[in-house]
């Protein structure tokens, strides 16, 4: 544990975690049925870490995270207990998570300019929110807003604060919904795919400015992104979700070092990374599709497109756990798999050549 | 790798001769001049606003440039009417990034991919028709079936693979391929890229790889060139980009993306640019890059640097030598625009 990352608060599973996840899952109802979105998600967030959720697209991480503080259309029925810090969020009334949003927990999305009123300035935005959580004077909340844009990197603040969002770059635009989410001090910070939308160039500076809030402000992350480069930059431990499901759980450099599930391995080797490609003229596919749920079967989903499948795989659904007779899965590594890849040497029988 | 010039005509599949495209005051390519040899893939990389899609647009005649000259093996069809350009319309297609908007929803798969021979108006019967389209489909991995299905019926993985097969069933020398795996999931755009590469190994057409991400053309462009502003700053092979890049806004992109690596990604240094990207329609005075680039001084601002060879390649920088030799950002201590 000499990595910066992981000794920055000690190992998480010390501290008592200030978000806390059990049971989570969401069914939404619509024209064509029921679908399940999350199934029986468990997570924990420590004081001051970053966690990442990284799946593909209807893996569920969205939905997950926007069931915590009641930000999911009414179709959807949310069963399970999200405690942030003590204080059960699943089915609380819309008074008590009136009070968590923004005070204690809050959020930022992929595109700063749908979040972001076209026409008021970015300081009457950060300012209202300000006036309305903690009854700041508009002019104290104006002075407040140009500190929180000064924390999240802007230059020469005085000027942009008197800007709209329109004369603002794409990551400039971020770093101010930054600065709302931050506004209040939220013990949480929900970051969903905050850098998709955006250059690499202008990534690095959004991700630099997210780790600096955890160091400074202790703010506690939740990473969303489905980039394993990203998750692989910021992130202290990494919660990997296939088909609704958390198939595995691991700190950041034991995920990708070791990972347990044919699924997180598959993904690594598909995905391009400068220099590991040298040589060959290929990368490794996922054969098949994510599968569409409308009930979570009693199997493990990923089975259909697992090379180590076998009738076990169809016939009942993994739990997730770390006892499994693997040399190389360590107690915080938590994999939802009956024939993990075990050493690093089997790594790549994860997906088919 | 190879010389980039002199090449005998009849062995370019495409050549861009300082191609030009305004949009009013918006100079969103301004001076691109770029040779693809028949059977070889050329990246075009660049973030957005770069100017790389207009280049593939320009290129397939769906924009007409404003200035410049556009050769599709060695004929020059910058300025064909839309009726002469359909002849040579065979000669080049384009697949675009997101499938959903570029097929037509009530097109049946079929009608979608065999288009293109319709157009064509050649003499061919509709059970030779559909003969080609189920070849073709089989091509690109997908069931006949597929033929009588709507594309929305379809995964983004399967409507790419529809999107290529109807870009190829012409046999095009010259394929544009506009950024046509950033919508999909990873483990999707795996199978998409590889499908590409082998297309393309198979077929052999020449193609430009239009991409924002350059970790996704290692394995598959022969050739790298580099837009920024609506100029090109650095081409040359593949090789030689990843390994020596010269240009510093090249090696800032090649830091900038996050490798999945956690104890490699902690190791590397972050280049920040700072987040302002200058507008197009009012670039930067001398090098376009000088108001992100941390290594920038008095000449930058004052003097346009030309793209000049550097041994394997070309690169537009006052501080890059003849023989490639210059600073590295990734190296220096950069002083990025962020306190």
């Amino acid at each position: 544990m000499t990595s910066p990352t992981q000794t920055h608060l000690g190992a998480p599973q010390d501290v008592a975690p200030v978000l806390d996840v059990r049971g989570l899952s969401v069914t939404f109802t619509t024209e064509s049925g029921t679908v399940s979105a999350v199934d029986n998600v468990d997570l924990t967030l420590a004081p001051g870490e970053i966690v990442g959720i990284v799946g593909e697209s209807g893996c569920g991480k969205s939905v997950t995270a926007m069931s915590l503080a009641g930000l999911l259309p009414r179709s959807a029925r949310v069963s399970g207990s999200a405690r942030l810090q003590g204080t059960e969020l699943i089915g609380a009334p819309e008074s008590v998570l009136r009070a968590a949003r923004g005070q204690s927990i809050a959020y930022i999305f992929q595109e700063p300019m749908s979040s972001l009123n076209p026409v008021l300035t970015v300081g009457r935005q950060i300012g209202e929110v300000l006036q309305v959580h903690q009854g700041l004077s508009r002019k104290k909340a104006r002075a407040r807003a140009v500190e929180l844009l000064t924390l999240v990197g802007i230059p020469s603040p005085l000027q942009r604060v008197d800007n709209y969002p329109h004369q603002l770059s794409g990551g400039m635009r971020q770093r101010v919904m930054i600065a709302m989410a931050v506004a209040c001090g939220p013990t949480v910070l929900v970051a969903d795919e905050p850098t998709t939308a955006l250059d690499v160039t202008v990534q690095a500076g959004i991700l630099d400015v997210l780790r600096g809030l955890r160091d400074r402000l202790g703010t506690s992350i939740l990473f969303i992104t489905h980039d394993l480069g990203v998750i692989a930059d910021v992130a202290d431990r990494v919660v990997v979700m296939y088909a609704g499901r958390v198939v595995e759980r691991a700190p950041v450099d034991e995920l990708f070092a070791h990972p347990q599930h044919h699924y997180t391995a598959g993904l690594l080797v598909a995905t391009p990374t400068p220099g590991r490609h040298a040589g060959t003229d290929r990368l490794q596919e996922i054969p098949g599709l994510v599968p569409v749920l409308s009930t979570q079967p009693d199997a493990c989903t990923f089975a259909e497109r697992c090379s180590a499948a076998d009738a076990q795989c169809l016939g009942s659904a993994p739990a997730l756990s770390s006892d499994h007779d693997v040399v190389a899965v360590r107690p915080d590594h938590l994999v939802a798999c009956w024939h993990p890849c075990g050493n690093p040497s089997a790594r790549h029988q994860g997906s088919r050549a | 790798m190879k010389p980039d010039t002199d090449v005998a005509l009849e062995e370019v599949a495409l050549e861009l001769e300082d191609l030009v495209m305004h949009f009013g005051s918006v100079r969103a390519v301004d001076g691109v001049s770029l040779s693809i040899r028949k059977g070889q893939v050329t990246a075009l990389v660049g973030e957005s606003g770069s100017g790389k899609s207009t280049v593939g647009r320009c290129i397939v005649r769906l924009l007409e440039p404003t200035a410049g000259v556009v050769r599709i093996g060695g004929v020059d069809v910058t300025h064909l009417s839309r009726r002469q350009m359909r002849r040579h319309g065979k000669e080049v297609s384009i697949v675009f990034q997101d499938p959903a908007g570029s097929l037509d929803p009530r097109m049946l798969v079929g009608d979608v991919v065999g288009e293109p021979l319709r157009l064509q108006a050649g003499r061919i019967s509709r059970r030779d028709r559909e003969e080609r389209i189920n070849e073709e489909l089989g091509r690109v991995g997908l069931r006949a079936e597929v033929a009588r299905r709507y594309p929305h019926e379809l995964s983004g993985g399967q409507r790419q693979r529809v999107s290529i097969a109807r870009a190829l069933i012409s046999s095009p020398s010259l394929l544009i391929a506009d950024e046509p795996t950033s919508a999909l999931d990873v483990s999707v755009q795996a199978s998409v890229l590889n499908l590409l590469a082998d297309l393309q190994r198979d077929i052999g057409f020449a193609c430009l790889f239009i991409t924002h991400d350059l970790s996704a053309v290692e394995y598959l462009a022969d050739d790298v060139a580099v837009m920024y502003l609506g100029q090109l700053v650095e081409k040359g092979s593949r090789e030689r980009v990843f390994a020596r890049p010269a240009h510093p806004y090249t090696q800032a992109l090649l830091a900038a993306a996050p490798v999945a690596d956690p104890p490699r990604q902690r190791a590397r240094k972050a280049v920040l640019l700072g987040d302002d990207l200058p507008s197009a329609l009012d670039p930067p005075s001398g090098c376009r890059f000088h108001t992100r680039c941390p290594l920038a001084f008095d000449r930058c601002t004052a003097e346009v640097p030309q793209l000049l060879g550097i041994g394997d390649g070309d690169a537009a920088c006052h501080l890059v030598g003849p023989d490639g030799a210059g600073p590295d950002v990734r190296q220096t201590n950069s002083a990025g625009s962020l306190q």
